[in-house]
């Protein structure tokens, strides 16, 4: 098989600490732009569950994660028992702004 | 937390497919993450890449051939659902899947509780100050002797006391509103709080808990020589907000703090539990 997809996109379903706008913004361009993903309801659900999913994603190198803060996501990733890559990418949707996150995934992004 | 096994899904839109309308494939996207299925794109002109986790997958597609109703992975050998989505809503497609559990022998995932600590290794010093505050035994030692969360789901909803309490700023609620407990950066003036919380304790002998009760027991024994029943109630409610509001602690917790004897009771029983020896 090819290698994992290399953008992994979590809704952080359980919560509402990620802006609403933010997550439905970026979840709408990824679903528009032609390429493939992975979507996690929630990481931290994820790692509560120790689900192996999360040792497949880290070892996908140079994989992008939009989720929250690095910090809170990498060990997030070893809780579960998975060590991220130090090529991994975290953007955060808690503060990063769409159009920032768009560039950090090489979507496009539209301008008014 | 439930262990059942989860029910992997695929939205195939590629070679040997037809795309999905655009408003369908988004609001397919949202209700599949919403009821707690994780969801793996595989985007027009691509094929199937080897897929996180384990156990049982749907593809949900628009297929130009006809697919076997189920079929094995190439590799892991995870069977394999196709389901024809062609003409469904998304409430048809979420339809089809929960038909579909008990032929995958998977379940829905179950409402779950946002609400647990993760450790910063990076800056942990195992001082299991976390361990003998929790007072829901959501902290552990490791066989290796580490602190670790051991029942992420004792954990009290919306209490980061003991991420207040650590003296590393090492405690992280991903779900928490304000940083650095949330996982934001920590600034030298959360390292200076952090000091100061920590020296505060010192001022008060180094035993916090002990302090608290012959405060208490001081107020008590002023105000019943007062026989002021209502001003001693005032004066202990005041303090308790003030010890919540500090420290983001529930009320039902303040309540509930233990003596100083079942904390080093608990600690040590912690520490027998992990393999390792009782602390000093």
């Amino acid at each position: 098989m090819p290698n994992p997809t290399r953008i992994l996109y979590c809704h952080c379903a359980y919560a509402q600490v990620v802006p609403a706008d933010t997550k439905a913004a970026v979840l709408e361009q990824l679903s528009a732009s032609g390429v493939s993903f992975e979507a996690v309801p929630d990481l931290c659900e994820m790692s509560a569950r120790r689900d192996p999913g999360l040792a497949d994603i880290a070892a996908a190198d140079g994989a992008t994660i939009v989720a929250c803060y690095p910090r809170a996501v990498r060990w997030l990733f070893s809780a579960a028992g998975s060590v991220l890559p130090e090529g991994v990418r975290v953007v955060n949707m808690r503060v990063a702004e769409v159009p920032e996150i768009l560039l950090a995934l090489e979507l496009p992004v539209e301008t008014p | 937390m439930s262990n059942a096994r989860a029910l992997r899904i695929v939205l195939y839109e590629g070679l040997g497919s037809r795309p999905l309308d655009a408003p369908v494939r988004l609001a397919a996207l949202r209700q599949l993450l919403e009821s707690g299925y994780g969801v793996t794109r595989v985007a027009t002109g691509t094929g199937m890449a080897a897929l996180p986790g384990e156990g049982p997958i749907a593809v949900l597609g628009r297929f130009e051939q006809a697919q076997p109703g189920v079929a094995e992975s190439h590799g892991d050998g995870r069977p394999v659902f196709f389901c024809n989505v062609e003409g469904l809503e998304p409430d048809g497609m979420l339809r089809g899947l929960e038909e579909l559990h008990a032929r995958a022998n998977t379940a829905p995932r179950a409402k779950w509780k946002p609400w647990f600590p993760v450790i910063d290794f990076s800056r942990c010093t195992n001082c299991m100050q976390c361990l003998t505050f929790c007072l829901f035994d959501v902290y552990g030692v490791s066989k290796d002797k580490k602190i670790e969360v051991r029942n992420p789901t004792n954990c009290k909803t919306d209490c980061p006391a003991c991420s207040r309490v650590c003296p590393e700023v090492a405690i992280l609620f991903p779900k928490y509103k304000g940083g650095p407990i949330n996982g934001d950066e920590i600034r030298d003036e959360d390292l200076h709080r952090e000091k100061m919380k920590v020296d505060i304790s010192a001022l008060l002998g180094g035993d916090i808990y002990a302090a608290l009760r012959q405060r208490s027991a001081d107020a008590q024994a002023r105000f019943s020589r007062e026989r002021d029943e209502k001003r001693a109630l005032d004066e202990r409610r005041k303090c308790l907000t003030k010890l919540q509001q500090d420290l983001g602690i529930p009320p039902e917790v303040l309540a509930a703090l233990p003596s100083l004897d079942q904390i080093q009771a608990k600690t040590a029983r912690a520490m027998a539990d992990g393999g390792g020896e009782e602390p000093l």
